[in-house]
């Protein structure tokens, strides 16, 4: 039985359907997919064209978790809750920006769901605006470069760090590109009741400006150099992270993709560099990254 | 003519598979029979997932389905010992 | 039981009788103390198989139901004005997923300025989206309507939200002696949820999917489809009503002495007691005055109005909202309805933000029509005259 595709509408070389159909598959696809308006919506479920051989439903952008706590209170009421896990997939935008509310709401609630967040960085969907999950120096079309800016000049938002704040009993980190770790981390999170949280790194190929062959490459490196740490909190408490043997300096993962180009040659482009490298430093401490 | 059957409340599942996405790329994977050491690399990564296992004689191997390649070159980059090539079109292989 | 008791907790025990599976509730004067009686009820183990959620807002207690519905469970919640129009992005999706769901909307001004006072302005705003709308006149019609919605919103043929406007203030803070259902009566009334479609990991289907050019119009035409289904689903509801506890509440509308009437009242939700009072103290003077009271304000009730309203000469229609910079919503509907009938209409709007709506009031609006001391345009009444001061 195919959980997820084939024959969906993703660009070639896109990072989430890996991560779609992984987390499905671990969990026997005994899922209920709540959608989010986004890349995967658009791309997996028009009317007839159908991919996903799960139950899915997709509401409006902002309250995927809000309709996942809804089903899975249903569930509860009608004495079904053994059928299947409530999980649901949203994009960045929808998680991160306007559908923040909700997620508080359902992670206060504690509703037994696994939100899965696939994180490519900016609202792709639509052309490559800039969210909250975009990282400082990225060219997007809301945060383009000028002469006033190397690209976006804001933080990203640390969302495992909110999730861990509501006292979730799991949130954790993955990256499409090691696809066995995120499996294993979907797995573990379905063993805990209650909300759990997961942000899986999904390149974009279109967005970040790469191609499919770097897909993978891109993923690993934002990784290595400590940009994207790969944590698990349960109940609160740091219990892994994936430690980096030799961590490789920001410029390796930037100069592969074309939306962080400019600050190679940009007059802000260097403080930028700077930053992000700050930013991945100051990560491999807090989390001890560096083994 | 016939009346379009309209699903109120919802739309019944895997209805794309009709969708022939092979013909998205330029290139197409192919995967050596016998350099592949049937890792499952390619099987998990592909975001279609146009690979499988089959067995053959004692030997499991992936294979492509180019009814859903689009070229993406990703179980190329994945594969460990460079089982997978990336073959161009016939369509696209264009005399200069 | 016959009981003197707050419009909200006949509210609440209707619900509760209904036997829902999932209610979410957030707080809006004045529609609060309805969600504050089912938590009490829920809290005593009153409610039996019930999930009661608290939602962190309209937006996300309106998502909840809507998720309840599509995973087969029966669901409610209630709502008034800001909520209302916070949860309109959240109903239009209901309505076109055909998830019967119900609200009880306990009509309330909307901002700006701030007013916890009643009028429909919010109920009337989401007319366009699908939903089945009443206005009750009393307590003990919302009390009854409230398993009908279930059970019209449940059938096959509508499959449509269904939204019972209550006047907030008006009638669900006010004592009133209802005559309380009994949970056999409901139980013979209201059959246990069968949906149609829902989330089932053994029978996947996928629900919301986007629709587009080819597919789209067909859809929102089905919806048009079902809407006038429900014209006929509501009217047999309304008969099996009336046959199980006695109590007739009329059709789509209520006519009453419109047949010979001069100047007809058109009047909806709780202001409608007291026009009965002033046509029937008219009446005993010998003035030919008629009440129209509309019950269903969509599926606008257009040839039910029309027949009603047919001999009538002038029509007046008391507004309690606006539709700033055109007609007057529910004028515009009766307007339509009435095409080709020569008759004059007066839209009369009043009692917006709460303002009090004296029997004097309503006794001069009749006169001044029927004496032809004003023109059939819109007209605002008890508005003090003002001057604006724009710095």
């Amino acid at each position: 039985m195919n959980y997820f595709g084939p024959g969906h509408g993703a660009c070639p070389g896109c990072g989430f359907p890996t991560a779609i159909r992984g987390a499905i598959e671990v969990l026997d696809g005994k899922v209920i997919a709540v959608n989010a308006t986004g890349c995967l919506e658009i791309v997996s479920s028009m009317y007839g064209r159908n991919t996903w051989g799960v139950p899915y439903i997709h509401s409006v952008f902002e309250n995927s978790a809000a309709v996942a706590a809804g089903i899975e209170t249903a569930l509860k009421a009608l004495k079904r809750e053994k059928e299947g896990h409530v999980v649901v997939f949203a994009g960045d935008g929808a998680t991160f920006d306007i559908g923040i509310g909700t997620l508080s709401g359902m992670m206060d609630r504690n509703h037994n769901v696994i939100y899965i967040c696939y994180d490519n960085e900016a609202y792709q969907n639509t052309g490559n605006q800039q969210s909250m999950a975009t990282p400082p120096g990225a060219n997007t079309t809301t945060t383009p470069v000028g002469k006033l800016q190397p690209g976006k000049t804001g933080k990203k938002k640390d969302m495992v760090g909110i999730a861990v704040a509501h006292g979730v009993p799991y949130a954790a980190s993955a990256s499409i590109a090691y696809p066995k770790d995120f499996q294993r981390k979907v797995k573990r999170a379905s063993e805990f009741e209650g909300s759990k949280y997961i942000q899986v790194h999904s390149p974009c190929v279109v967005g970040w400006g790469i191609d499919g062959k770097l897909t993978v490459e891109v993923a690993r490196l934002a990784v290595e150099t400590g940009l994207y740490p790969l944590v698990e909190y349960e109940h609160g408490k740091l219990v892994r992270v994936r430690k980096l043997k030799q961590r490789k300096p920001v410029e390796e993962y930037l100069r592969l993709q074309r939306r962080f180009r400019h600050l190679f040659k940009h007059e802000m482009g260097k403080e930028m560099l700077e930053r992000l490298q700050r930013i991945a430093d100051e990560n491999a401490e807090k989390y001890g990254l560096d083994a | 003519m016939a009346k379009m059957k309209l699903y109120i409340g919802a739309s019944n599942p895997p209805m794309s598979s009709e969708m022939k996405t092979g013909d998205w790329g330029t290139e197409l994977a192919y995967i050596d029979k016998e350099k592949c050491i049937a890792c499952g690399q390619c099987i998990t990564f592909c975001p279609e997932p146009a690979t499988s296992m089959v067995e053959e004689d004692d030997k499991k191997y992936a294979i492509v389905n180019h009814d859903y390649c689009k070229g993406c070159w990703i179980c190329y980059t994945v594969c460990p010992v460079d089982a997978i090539e990336m073959k161009t079109k016939d369509i696209y292989k264009v005399e200069v | 039981m016959r009981k003197v008791v707050r419009g909200f907790y006949a509210i609440a025990e209707a619900v509760r009788l209904s036997k829902p599976n999932v209610i979410a509730a957030y707080p809006i004067t004045p529609q609060t103390e309805i969600v504050e009686n089912l938590a009490e009820m829920y809290a005593n183990g009153e409610l039996g198989d019930v999930e009661y959620v608290t939602a962190e807002s309209e937006f996300g207690a309106a998502s909840m139901v809507l998720g309840a519905s599509a995973a087969g469970a029966r669901a409610f919640t209630a709502t008034s004005s800001q909520g209302l129009l916070l949860m309109t992005e959240v109903l239009y999706n209901a309505a076109g997923m055909r998830l019967p769901i119900v609200l009880v909307v306990a009509n309330r001004s909307v901002s700006a300025p701030l007013s916890i006072w009643n009028d429909i302005q919010d109920s009337i705003s989401i007319r366009d989206a699908g939903i089945i709308q009443l206005y009750v006149e009393s307590n003990q019609e919302a009390h009854d309507m409230v398993p009908l919605a279930f059970k019209v919103a449940e059938n096959k043929g509508v499959l449509l939200p269904f939204m019972i406007c209550v006047d907030g203030f008006k009638l669900t803070h006010a004592y009133e002696p209802i005559d309380l259902l009994e949970q056999e009566i409901v139980d013979k009334f209201l059959p246990p949820y069968k949906p149609v479609v829902k989330l089932d990991v053994n029978n996947p289907v996928a629900m919301g999917c986007y629709a587009p050019p080819p597919y789209y119009m067909e859809f929102r035409v089905a919806m048009e489809y079902a809407m006038e289904r429900a014209r006929k689903v509501m009217i047999d509801e309304f008969e099996s009503w009336y046959e199980l506890t006695g109590r007739n509440w009329g059709g789509h509308v209520v006519a009453e002495s419109c047949e010979d009437a001069e100047v007809a009242v058109v009047a909806m939700g709780s202001v409608v007691p007291l026009v009965r009072e002033v046509v029937n103290r008219m009446r005993q003077d010998g003035k030919k005055v008629g009440l129209l009271k509309v019950r269903t304000y969509r599926p606008f009730p257009s040839e039910e109005v029309r027949k009603a309203l047919e001999n009538a000469k002038k029509i007046i229609v008391i507004e309690r909202a606006l539709s700033i910079g055109a007609e007057p919503p529910v004028t515009a509907d009766v307007k339509s309805a009435l095409f080709g009938i020569d008759a004059e209409v007066y839209p009369v709007v009043m009692g917006l933000g709460g303002r009090d709506i004296p029997r004097e009031l309503v006794e001069k609006v009749i006169d001044d029509v029927m004496y032809g001391k004003v023109k059939p345009e819109k007209r605002f009444e008890s508005l003090n005259e003002f001057e604006e001061v724009i710095p």
